[in-house]
């Protein structure tokens, strides 16, 4: 049986193709952003002892569709003396990246919008664009909360993308390549062959995992290292002062940005769209494979996603400098030792 | 684009210039929790001085002593420190009494110490979700104000309201408990032991609250005494001082407690107080239940219009903030000639500007958190 992908490249051509991808890829981020939200009410209720969003259909589930218009139909405000530019390319700036990353993030055997050679590569630069866009944002906005805000996020950003890329390097050097859908092919067969239990290729893998998901929690700017948005500390952060959807949109990159850093997680660690019984359920190349490969990477990623709400609600936040310092002091050593040890057990055993 | 010109070159104490700026913090801000306002010069995230600015709730309550009669002001008095209003009424009767010598019969002082201590544990209970909020966990507030619940419905059944009480009455109380009342607070204390523990192993052993905690904000003995703070602030800092003991009244010396001291000074120590007091507070409950006496609960001849001979009384309680003392001056009429209320958290506040100077902001506001400030007991 052809795959889905192949049949939809003979019935299209290829600029039709990606305008599908794309646009799919849109609404999953855009129905992924909403619903997590929802998701992050819910958990956070359910750790908190108490039902959450109930009102506004069955079981709150329309109440993301209700805030959405909500923020939609509020006034955008420009405080006075902001840099108007900035203010408003911000939340673009910040939402833009998550979504071309996810570009390259295979959902199934075939489900890539690009399967391009260097796909990790671009996800790590265009992450480095979000950075830059709480930055502006904070420091457009005149307000001193925010500044402070801006001046936290950038300090934690490069601290933790450090580690985060040299972890990634250990990937690539464990993997022999940056195309994420070859990554996970090399990943196939039953889950002792996942990455994060391959200790005979990087003898740390669970602690490579633990440092990529820590990491993944900071830039993301997650509770318990959400410097940016402390909300009993700086008010909103660096958001203080948006309003309406100006807000709305860093609200939904910070959920893109979490979905995109837990599928890169499941792609890298958790075997992507493989199931973890091995090629029992049949064989990825048919159409029921390919939803089924789909299945598995999605069980994956909301895994790792509810994980990150969980951590969030049960955790107080940390320190700025015991951040700072478990960054210098411990993930990078241990990352780079991780490095040094698995680049070793590769020159010896393979 | 911060805005040089909001930028101010100031000497500070190490002699050192440093460009500094100002941030407001309150009167709304999250981590005040109410409207205080403490105007902050910073040198980045550092502060360089921290100025509380008080005022913004001040309701004369000492001047609307001096207009009313005894018994008119008493509903005052829960409204000063409305999450310890047991203890506050407790303070303004007992002055009274004290002055009227009047005797309280003992079954009245027991309800009053088992209601008081409940009371105190509800306080605490809502100061520890506040605090855990300040320090960016949410989930805690949510599991306190569930047990807080739980002791607001035990007393709205004795008393009939859920924050400010007014259940004591100079010369007793307001009405008797009933058998729902004991039988629930018997509940509440078997309840309570296993979720003090659990409160343990998930939040204070948790390794990041211990570092924002740990070392964090050390008040000295010498800094409690000169500003007078007390409370868990000064057992905090090794001062075993508790007006429950070093003055007892009411029926405190009948019970078998420890004042709980930490020698560190630290916010964790002055956590750790607080959450060793609620088991002390459970303590004392259960031994009042026990010995709980019968009769009236109210004392006997307590005149209709109450005239206090001329003098000048004095009555200190331990309120779950600190000292709390009622000062009554009489000339002999139904209306005090002077009502001075003495009123923890003012003290307590009054050291953060020393305190606070030289740390960083988060650090600070865990201070200011661990320092457990109710703003109406500040401006009265």
């Amino acid at each position: 049986m052809a795959s889905l992908s192949n049949a939809i490249s003979a019935l299209w051509p290829e600029p039709l193709r990606l305008v599908l991808f794309v646009v799919g890829i849109m609404s999953f981020v855009g129905a992924n952003a909403a619903y997590l939200v929802w998701v992050e009410r819910k958990g956070a209720a359910r750790f908190q002892r108490r039902p959450g969003p109930t009102e506004v259909g069955w079981a709150g589930l329309l109440q993301p569709i209700a805030d959405a218009a909500k923020l939609m139909s509020k006034q955008l405000i420009v405080p006075a003396g902001v840099d108007r530019t900035l203010f408003r390319v911000a939340p673009l700036l910040m939402m833009s990246p998550a979504l071309m990353s996810l570009a390259v993030i295979p959902f199934g055997e075939h489900l890539a919008a690009r399967n391009i050679n260097v796909g990790l590569l671009m996800i790590f630069a265009f992450g480095s664009v979000n950075v830059m866009a709480i930055m502006l944002g904070g420091w457009s906005s005149r307000n001193k909360y925010a500044i402070i805000s801006a001046a936290r996020v950038v300090s934690q950003n490069v601290a933790y993308e450090i580690p985060m890329l040299l972890v990634v390097i250990t990937m690539i050097m464990v993997t022999g390549t940056m195309n994420l859908n070859e990554i996970v092919q090399n990943q196939a067969g039953p889950f002792w062959k996942w990455y994060l239990f391959r200790l005979d290729l990087n003898l740390l893998a669970p602690i490579t995992f633990l440092i990529f998901y820590t990491c993944m929690l900071a830039e993301t700017n997650r509770a318990p290292f959400d410097m940016a948005e402390a909300e009993s500390e700086l008010v909103a952060g660096a958001y203080t002062e948006y309003s309406g959807m100006g807000f709305g949109v860093f609200f939904m990159a910070e959920y893109s940005n979490i979905l995109l850093g837990c599928a890169l997680a499941t792609a890298l660690f958790l075997g992507g769209w493989q199931s973890p019984f091995g090629h029992l359920l049949g064989n990825w190349q048919s159409t029921i494979g390919v939803l089924l490969g789909l299945f598995w990477f999605l069980v994956k990623m909301y895994f790792l996603i509810f994980s990150v709400v969980w951590i969030r609600w049960t955790f107080p936040r940390t320190q700025f400098y015991g951040l700072l310092n478990l960054s210098w002091k411990i993930l990078i050593p241990v990352s780079l030792f991780t490095l040094i040890l698995s680049s070793a057990m590769l020159k010896l055993f393979r | 684009m911060l805005v040089k010109e909001q930028l101010k070159t100031e000497i500070s104490a190490d002699g050192a210039p440093r460009e500094t700026f100002v941030i407001n913090l309150g009167p709304q801000h999250p981590a005040t929790h109410g409207v205080l306002r403490v105007k902050m010069t910073m040198d980045g995230e550092y502060i360089v001085r921290a100025e509380p600015v008080c005022g913004y709730i001040h309701r004369m309550q000492e001047k609307m002593g001096e207009n009313r009669t005894y018994a008119q002001f008493l509903p005052n008095t829960s409204r000063i420190d409305y999450l310890s209003a047991m203890t506050y009424t407790h303070g303004f009767v007992g002055a009274v009494e004290r002055a009227a010598k009047l005797q309280v019969p003992p079954r009245a002082e027991y309800i009053r110490v088992i209601t008081s201590e409940l009371n105190r544990i509800s306080s605490h209970l809502v100061w520890w979700g506040a605090f855990l909020l300040d320090l960016g966990g949410f989930t805690p507030l949510l599991y306190a104000f569930d047990d807080r619940e739980k002791i607001l419905d035990l007393l709205e059944g004795i008393t009939g309201s859920r924050l400010t009480y007014s259940y004591f009455r100079i010369g007793g109380l307001y009405n008797d408990v009933d058998d729902t009342f004991i039988k629930g607070t018997r509940a509440f204390v078997a309840q309570m032991r296993p979720r003090l523990k659990m409160y343990r192993s998930l939040v204070t052993d948790n390794i990041i609250l211990r570092k924002r905690l740990i070392e964090i904000g050390p008040i000295s003995k010498e800094m409690c005494r000169k500003y007078g703070a007390t409370g868990p602030v000064i057992r905090g800092s090794g001062v075993p001082y508790d007006v429950r003991k070093v003055e007892p009244y009411s029926a405190y010396p009948e019970f078998d407690f420890v004042i709980p001291t930490f020698e560190e000074g630290d916010s964790m120590a002055r956590y750790l107080v607080r959450m060793e007091e609620m088991a002390q507070s459970l303590r004392i409950i259960e031994q009042a239940l026990d010995k709980l006496p019968a009769g009236p609960v109210m004392a006997e001849k307590v005149p209709r219009v109450l005239k206090l001979p001329a003098g000048d009384y004095c009555y200190a309680v331990e309120a779950a903030r600190g000292r709390f003392a009622v000062r009554i001056v009489s000339d002999n009429k139904e209306i005090p000639y002077r009502i001075k209320l003495r009123t923890p958290s003012l003290s307590n506040l009054s050291l953060f500007e020393e305190a606070s100077a030289g740390m960083l902001l988060p650090d600070a506001l865990a201070l200011m958190g661990s320092l457990d400030l109710v703003i109406p007991d500040i401006d009265r």
